[in-house]
């Protein structure tokens, strides 16, 4: 009939023990996979888009396009 | 306890202010509400009252018993006894319900019916948008912004092959 006596110290040191591992890996993960799913991506992708970047020529693209207000296409 | 204390104390003054009433009335009838209630609660583990209040005479034998050695009551007897002073047991009452059914159930009627009243409100209600929503104005507004380049690294007009005119593929 006597019951076991229950859990009466301990209890938030058993919870951290279990679930602080698990949080650290997961935020390790999350870290890792955003470094080399999105930053490192990121960075290839403006280092090629500079690499060959003509800075007058588009200047000049879209000044014909006439978006600008200081400079209006040449023919005007 | 408390209330058939308060309630027996009542009950003279009743007497009394039956003989002196004041101003028209007599003694504010007691609500049910404002009496000690049975709760079963993990965080409060002894209400302020037994669960059945009025016994039946198996019960009433059970507390007549219970006046004497408890080293004399049975296993039966002893949970009888607990039986009439609480509703569920902390092991009971952590049991998990179905109740979560009914809850997802109601949430996502509600949430359909939003919609239906969302769609008439878009039918009903609302005037028309504004010309800026015209789809040559927003055939305008796309080539304005791959004209300027917008986003030319990764987003809109990084997309855009502008020698041949037309979307990267």
């Amino acid at each position: 009939m006597s019951l076991q006596k229950p859990l009466m110290r301990g209890l938030l040191a058993k919870r951290l023990r279990f679930h602080v591992p698990i949080a650290f890996a997961l935020s390790m993960l999350t870290a890792v996979g955003w470094k080399y799913g999105v930053t490192e991506p990121r960075k290839q992708a403006y280092a090629e888009f500079y690499k060959h970047y003509d800075a007058t020529k588009e200047f000049t693209a879209m000044r014909e396009a006439g978006i600008f207000e200081s400079v209006r296409p040449k023919g005007e | 306890m408390l209330a058939t204390r308060a309630l027996r104390l009542l009950g003279k003054r009743a007497i009394s202010t039956s003989v002196c009433v004041r101003g028209g009335h007599g003694v504010a009838k007691i609500e049910a509400y404002t009496l000690p209630a049975y709760f079963d609660r993990r965080e409060n583990p002894l209400p302020d009252i037994c669960y059945v209040q009025d016994l039946s005479a198996e019960q009433a034998s059970l507390k007549e018993k219970e006046q004497g050695s408890w080293a004399a009551l049975s296993n039966e007897e002893k949970v009888g006894l607990y039986r009439i002073s609480f509703k569920q047991s902390f092991a009971e009452m952590g049991e998990a319900t179905a109740e979560w059914k009914s809850v997802i159930g109601g949430v996502l009627f509600v949430v359909g019916f939003t919609g239906l009243i969302v769609v008439w409100q878009r039918k009903y209600v609302y005037g028309p948008v504004p010309h800026t929503f015209d789809p040559e104005w927003k055939a305008k507004e796309l080539q304005r912004m791959l004209d300027m380049r917008m986003n030319p690294v990764e987003g809109l007009a990084a997309k855009w092959d502008s020698e041949n005119k037309q979307w990267k593929k």
